[in-house]
């Protein structure tokens, strides 16, 4: 059977990839196939190795403030691209109040700090099942 | 000594609690500390304070005599919103600024650039000229007020701004006290806010150190950063010794350059993490002093006792914060805090209990401020010079961390110095390895984090946060717009062509000072060197 495969990335300019990395590593371990993109990218960097890769999940992390137009614009690119069948997960510095924003454009979960390494995988495991 | 060690004995037969315990650096901690623990003779490894080699502080009177820098570190939205800020926060009893840029300007990008989008104001102000920090500072006198910046890649061209904005107050260089962060090994380590390849870098930080030496003798030109390797995941031993051994390379290549170490040593400062595990940091700051002082001394014999003080500031630990429960934060940040004084830290900056969720409200920032406000006014830290000093505990970890940075400093050094160990991904292993370690700890509950692990409450945490408002952006832009139109093109391209000339040749302060004068942008400096150095980009460890 074929491990799912998720890209994490860190859109826009911030270089806190303590997180990313962390979650990177951790779901390799989960037996997930993981690529790691690393910081500074572009959404349009981020969707084209999501197509190139062939990934179920786009992972972004954001800590700078900037989640609402990072996420807004991967989310319009899959769209375009038609990859919005990939489950999109962010993290990151993210308040409450921007939560349903987020929903709404599509991002189905937000792990903010504290997240435990289990409940995203156990989320990333239960949505790809139901997907496939 | 041997009737102690007799009774210990005895004393340890009848213990039950021996399971292991360690610190955040894996230093293992006995149940009970006693004078045995202490080696070294008292002269030699504490002294007094104001004296060599600085373990008990580096002024004699310490906070009897002048207190620690109240300086919370602050910016968001434009220029003229965070001038509203800092006003705001020197009415409260803050003693200097500390300055947060965003992203684009970290970066050395201009507010409107394409690759700014989304990220104008957010983490911090967004500057992009001379202009820009005038406004920042507009009604704040810079000839009585210290500032502390935030930037590393463009640091020399934020000074710029910031010593013609003083200027223009009939403020002179001479008379400008201020730090600017400028440490760029460590974004390459660990912040990764880098623009340009190591070497040219590393060239441009000695054109500040050397400039400040010599135009701005009361500036500091660098500050050498702990804090975010160990925010990125290090321990405390590897925030202390990566801290160190980036300082010896500063020196080694300020030293090259035919500066004397008396003329720049003085002016070097520090910056560490003080996070939860208390005794562990109080040991990292008093080891951190002794360390240096022992080491400029034998590479380099000053002259003035000066050039062995390490003077630092300390940030209590953002990661420490937890966005569940986050009134809890407060007392994460009093302990932390507590632990920066006793450790004889020379400025602070005290973390809003907000902070994992978003950039401090008003509110948040005031009960920081006032943090260290209770801690100066009420708690008593101050009467007394290391009042922790003589701890059998605490002297035997300072020893420890002692022992375990020089571990490293000797690593460091057979691989060839930092710059191959930031080409060859050693510390960004090191770093990746410890902050993976903790997350499994966590995961696993070695390590307990309240209201994260345990004692955790299920439900939407409800508090005010600071939203940053787009009008800032439009009003930022339309500024910045306006002035690039009122310039004489011609002189900003010949600055810039100068300043590419200049960028291997000489000191590159006047250059860019001139292209400040001819009202080149920050985006226009940063991007004229590019051409110049390049651009660098990391491998991606994970």
């Amino acid at each position: 059977m074929r491990k799912i495969r998720v890209i994490i990335a860190k859109p826009g300019l911030d270089g806190h990839d303590r997180g990313a990395k962390v979650l990177a590593r951790s779901l390799m371990e989960k037996g997930f196939d993981v690529i790691y993109a690393g910081i500074r990218q572009t959404p349009e960097d981020i969707v084209r190795a999501a197509i190139e890769e062939d990934v179920d999940v786009i992972g972004l992390s954001v800590l700078s403030g900037s989640h609402l137009y990072q996420f807004r614009r991967v989310a319009s690119l899959m769209k375009q691209n038609k990859i919005d069948d990939v489950l999109l997960i962010g993290g990151g510095i993210i308040p409450e109040s921007d939560k349903p924003k987020l929903a709404k454009i599509g991002v189905s979960a937000v792990f903010g700090p504290g997240s435990s390494i289990d409940e995203i995988s156990n989320f990333i495991n239960s949505k790809c099942r139901r997907l496939k | 000594m041997n009737n102690i060690k007799k009774a210990l004995d005895s004393w340890e037969r009848k213990i039950n609690s021996k399971s292991e315990r360690f610190t955040r650096s894996g230093i293992p901690v006995k149940v009970l500390h006693t004078p045995l623990d202490v080696k070294g003779s008292y002269m030699e490894s504490l002294g007094f304070p104001g004296k060599y080699p600085f373990t008990r502080g580096i002024h004699e009177e310490m906070y009897r005599k002048r207190l620690w820098t109240i300086r919370e570190f602050s910016g968001y939205g434009d220029a003229v919103e965070t001038n509203r800020r800092l006003k705001y926060l020197l009415q409260q009893g803050e003693t200097g600024l500390s300055i947060a840029f965003d992203y684009p300007t970290l970066l050395g990008l201009d507010s409107d650039d394409e690759l700014s989008r989304g990220e104008f104001g957010m983490a911090g102000v967004g500057i992009s000229t001379l202009e820009d920090m005038e406004l920042m500072f507009q009604d704040i006198p810079l000839g009585s007020v210290s500032t502390s910046m935030t930037i590393n890649g463009p640091a020399a061209v934020i000074w710029a701004f910031y010593i013609l904005a003083a200027e223009h107050q009939g403020v002179s260089p001479a008379e400008l006290r201020g730090t600017i962060q400028n440490d760029i090994l460590k974004e390459y380590m660990a912040q990764k806010s880098y623009i340009f390849p190591p070497e040219p870098s590393l060239k441009l930080v000695v054109d500040t150190i050397e400039y400040s030496s010599k135009a701005l003798p009361q500036w500091n030109p660098i500050s050498i950063s702990g804090y975010h390797i160990r925010e990125a995941g290090a321990t405390a031993v590897q925030e202390l010794a990566f801290t160190i051994a980036n300082g010896l390379t500063y020196v080694e290549e300020t030293v090259k350059r035919g500066l004397d170490i008396d003329d720049f040593a003085p002016r070097l400062s520090f910056f560490f993490d003080s996070s939860i595990y208390f005794f562990e940091e109080i040991a990292k700051f008093r080891a951190a002093r002794r360390i240096w002082a022992r080491e400029i001394r034998s590479r380099y014999k000053p002259k003035k006792e000066r050039s062995m003080w390490m003077r630092f500031h300390t940030q209590t630990s953002g990661v420490s914060l937890t966005a569940q429960q986050p009134e809890n934060n407060i007392v994460r940040t009093t302990i932390e805090a507590m632990a920066a004084v006793l450790g004889g830290t020379q400025s602070l900056h005290t973390n809003a209990m907000d902070e994992a969720l978003g950039l401090p409200t008003e509110l948040a920032a005031t009960v920081a401020l006032r943090t260290q406000q209770i801690i100066a006014e009420e708690s008593g830290l101050s009467d007394t010079v290391d009042p922790a000093g003589g701890s059998y505990y605490l002297e035997w970890l300072t020893d420890e961390m002692e022992k375990e940075t020089y571990a490293y400093l000797d690593r460091i050094n057979s691989m060839g110095g930092v710059i191959k160990g930031i080409r060859n991904g050693f510390f960004q292993k090191e770093i990746a390895e410890s902050s993976y370690r903790y997350q499994k700890e966590v995961e696993e509950k070695k390590r307990i984090i309240v209201g994260v692990n345990t004692y955790a409450r299920s439900g939407v945490v409800k508090i005010p946060l600071l939203k940053v408002s787009e009008r800032y952006e439009r009003r930022q832009i339309s500024r910045l717009r306006e002035y690039r139109k009122d310039r004489d093109e011609q002189k900003v391209r010949q600055a810039l062509n100068d300043i590419q000339k200049a960028a291997w040749e000489r000191n590159l302060m006047p250059s860019i000072i001139s292209a400040t004068r001819a009202r080149a942008t920050l985006g226009e400096i940063v991007a004229a060197m590019k051409e110049v150095w390049g651009e660098f980009r990391e491998q991606v460890i994970f």
